[in-house]
């Protein structure tokens, strides 16, 4: 007998083809305990979930439930004995209402007709438990906040009993107040004895919130500590084998003349009298809160969005870029903060994807493509940005989230841009990888490239940043010069307190 | 290293099951039937598939966007009733009528295409509406009466001494279009939007303009697929091509394309036409009769794209 744990994985081993994924890795989680779960983008974090859930299979190795020995072979099975994920997609289906989705699976429990009030009943109660009695269950998930979502998933899991809920990255989405409320929520359950494992890359929330820290490196178990004994220079060097101060590399940039200036610019709803310039070699950073109306703004510039009114300067030429391609064109990029559903063809072959802005560099003029010469191209522009990928014919989505950014990333640099928008360039990207698309960046601020960094990571803002710009509510809240940059500051702009 | 060579040759047999399904068929067709493998029968056979394998192509490209087309089997019609009127109303050159043809063709095709691009129509319902104002105005310009060529025109195409240029342009075709896919920017564009849309237009890239000219590009290849069975029959009608865009439909998905775009290949779609033309031609051989050949064509169907789903999901445990 196991004594003690909730949950036992012991020795999972499991293979992708040739790779592998997870080698004799170990996990121990007590009932009502907070276990967090870090490593490398690739590390096997959301492998050994997926095995926990039913989603893979197992090579080799146990899992223990409450001592005794499980077979988990679906997600019915992981379901039954009480096992819930939360996935940073939620898996609810937005055109239902919130009660619908909290029962999807029970519809109709006690018979052929769905039982309205019994739906609603469940649903608000369990709001209520969580203190979201706010939340009304006859609204279409569609219409309410991604933290608002978060709340039903996290409802849909405790209606069906779940006593152990995995969080993958749950905060990648919410604002600072509404990460509050999810640890006030998480805190709650584990007081309530559900054990909770949770996957994230910021540790500061793994610091402020979990017991126990079990770490995985290249699909092997590096360690497990508990938090109150180890500090997190520690933890990164267990995660990386270097220590924080690296995080930041140094850049010898000449800030030179300027590239970009937009004045007073107008679009939509969210974006309102937004002013500002950026230098060549200068590094941009855009602050403030998730809908402050950052992304809109560049939105606008690039010509993805429609400008109400504004003037837009670039390279010292009045432009009125009305489609992307008259961005492009003149070489301004833009990397999307999400890389899967704007920036990458995830079931597209690396290469393609790494020329798609410019293909016709690669073209003659009957529109033909040079294979060879394009080719070449990708392989010297992906080793230049250190991308570790197995051919460049695989799929995108074979990469581990930092080199899928890399790649996205790849096609602006092949396409010299001389000006390039980075929203949230470092989102689901873990440290190590975080710490080369700096690298990437500093390299390209070198060569006098532009750049604009929208960016909700304070400490990302503060240590890459020439110069930031808060907004807030669609305006300018504020400027900080280099100097002047600290947390303190860019929260008052931020929040307009 | 034994292990791996044998995964891959497991995923080359995998990717290439169609190519495997058709070779199969072709073994069985040949046992079945004693007529099957003969230089006559496999004449007919490439002189009847040169229209379909046409239109299989168009709705590859469209396909690849994400989209479907309706209408490709009426403009068929079109293709064969306008080739026609011009050949015997007004004496135009036989070239000239099969290029206006296109253009008619052309025209049909950039219409949907303008629907779905740029009035955000779903293609189904834009095609669907192009498929029988396409109809009509083939019956319209019929006057609903088939029209019958006079020699010398469009009987070249089918004409024995002249090699056949029907499949000739066929093969031509299935040659141009795999390497257009391949090898030219707009063919990477084309199947990049279908994987991402809104990822090619945040890449500079003008999506719309794609969208628009693979309807084009469909509406072209069927209308030429229409004058080929107007030069076979010797006669031009605006019954031409029914059905025929479920047919094209059904070869692109045996060739492996997926209906939600961003997968397809030319050459791949041809022989899941041939694989349907094939099933038909032995049934014909074996005489049986037309209406359970429909039934039994379906229940192949399903067969051969149960055969692509189950080794796309090996492919993915790989």
């Amino acid at each position: 007998m196991q004594d003690g744990y909730k949950i036992e994985m012991k020795d999972i081993t499991k293979h992708f083809g040739g790779v592998k994924a997870l080698n004799h890795v170990s996990l121990k989680i007590k009932k009502g305990e907070i276990h967090a779960l870090i490593g490398e983008n690739g590390a096997g974090k959301s492998t050994l979930m997926k095995i926990l859930s039913g989603a893979y299979q197992k090579d080799e190795g146990q899992i223990f439930i409450d001592g005794k020995e499980v077979k988990i072979t679906s997600p019915k099975d992981a379901k039954d004995l009480g096992i819930a994920v939360i996935y940073q997609e939620f898996m609810l289906a937005p055109d239902l209402t919130v009660a619908e989705n909290i029962s999807i699976d029970r519809l109709a429990a006690t018979g052929a007709l769905i039982d309205w009030r019994r739906l609603k009943k469940i649903a608000g109660d369990q709001l209520a438990k969580l203190g979201f009695n706010t939340i009304d269950p006859g609204t279409k998930v569609g219409n309410l906040s991604i933290a608002y979502q978060q709340i039903v998933e996290i409802c849909k899991c405790l209606t069906r009993n779940a006593d152990v809920i995995v969080f993958d990255e749950p905060t990648a989405v919410l604002t600072f107040t509404e990460i509050e409320k999810l640890f006030e929520i998480i805190r709650r359950l584990k007081a309530e004895g559900v054990s909770i494992i949770y996957i994230s890359h910021r540790l500061d929330e793994i610091f402020e919130l979990s017991d126990n820290i079990t770490v995985l490196k290249d699909g092997g178990y590096v360690d497990t500590v508990p938090a109150s004994s180890i500090t997190k220079e520690i933890l990164v060097s267990m995660m990386v084998g270097r220590t924080i101060t690296q995080m930041f590399p140094k850049r010898n940039a000449r800030i030179g003349e300027e590239i970009l200036k937009v004045e007073n610019l107008n679009a939509g709803t969210m974006v309102k009298d937004v002013s500002f310039t950026v230098r060549s070699g200068e590094i941009l950073g855009f602050s403030g809160l998730v809908g402050a109306g950052r992304t809109e703004t560049m939105r606008a510039v690039f010509g993805a969005d429609k400008i109400d009114s504004g003037k837009v300067t670039y390279f010292g030429k009045e432009v009125h870029f009305k489609h992307p391609k008259e961005a492009v064109g003149s070489g301004f990029g833009f990397l999307p903060e999400d890389r899967k559903k704007q920036g990458l063809l995830l079931e597209q072959s690396i290469r393609i994807n790494t020329t798609l802005a410019s293909i016709h560099k690669v073209t003659n003029k009957l529109d033909i493509i040079n294979h060879k010469r394009e080719k070449k191209y990708v392989r010297e522009l992906l080793e230049g940005i250190n991308t570790k990928y197995g051919s460049a014919e695989d799929n995108a989505d074979s990469l581990s989230g930092g080199n899928q950014q890399k790649v996205a990333l790849a096609k602006w640099v092949f396409a010299d841009c001389k000006c390039i928008v980075f929203d949230e360039p470092t989102r689901g990207v873990d440290v190590g990888a975080k710490t080369e698309i700096y690298k990437i960046m500093n390299k390209l601020a070198e060569e006098g490239v532009g750049i604009i960094m929208i960016s909700s990571e304070m400490t990302e803002i503060i240590g890459m940043c020439d110069r930031v710009i808060v907004m807030r509510q669609g305006r300018v809240s504020g400027e900080l010069n280099k100097e002047l940059i600290e947390e303190n500051a860019l929260i008052k702009y931020a929040m307009g307190v | 290293m034994d292990k791996s060579k044998m995964k891959c040759v497991k995923k080359k047999l995998i990717d290439n099951n169609t190519y495997l399904i058709l070779l199969l068929l072709f073994i069985v067709c040949s046992i079945l039937s004693d007529t099957f493998f003969t230089a006559m029968n496999i004449r007919n056979i490439a002189l009847q598939q040169s229209g379909p394998i046409l239109v299989a192509i168009g709705m590859l490209f469209v396909v690849l966007t994400g989209g479907i087309d309706l209408s490709v089997g009426s403009v068929m019609a079109i293709g064969a009733s306008v080739s026609a009127i011009l050949v015997r109303d007004y004496q135009i050159n036989f070239l000239g009528a099969i290029l206006i043809a296109l253009l008619a063709g052309m025209v049909f095709g950039i219409f949907t295409g303008i629907l779905v691009a740029y009035a955000d129509f779903q293609g189904f319902v834009a095609s669907l509406a192009t498929m029988t104002i396409a109809r009509g105005t083939a019956f319209v310009i019929t006057n609903g009466t088939p029209i019958k060529i006079q020699e010398g025109t469009l009987d070249n195409l089918v004409k024995a001494n002249n090699f056949f240029p029907i499949i000739i342009i066929a093969i031509a075709a299935i040659i141009l279009f795999a390497l257009i896919q391949h090898y030219t920017a707009w063919g990477r564009t084309v199947i990049a939007i279908g994987s991402n849309r809104m990822a090619v237009r945040l890449a500079g890239i003008r999506t719309k303009r794609y969208l628009m000219s693979v309807y084009g590009v469909a509406g072209v290849l069927s209308a030429l697929a229409g004058v080929f069975i107007a030069a076979r029959a010797s006669t031009g009608s605006a019954t031409v091509g029914q059905g025929q865009e479920l047919d094209a439909i059904a070869a692109c998905v045996i060739g492996g394309a997926s209906l939600a775009g961003g997968k397809g290949f030319v050459v791949k779609t041809v022989a899941g036409a041939l694989v349907l033309a094939l099933i038909g031609n032995i049934m014909n051989l074996m005489a049986v009769p037309s209406y359970p050949q429909d039934i039994i064509k379906g229940f192949i169907i399903i067969a051969a794209v149960l055969l692509q789903i189950v080794t796309n999901k090996s492919d993915k445990t790989v």
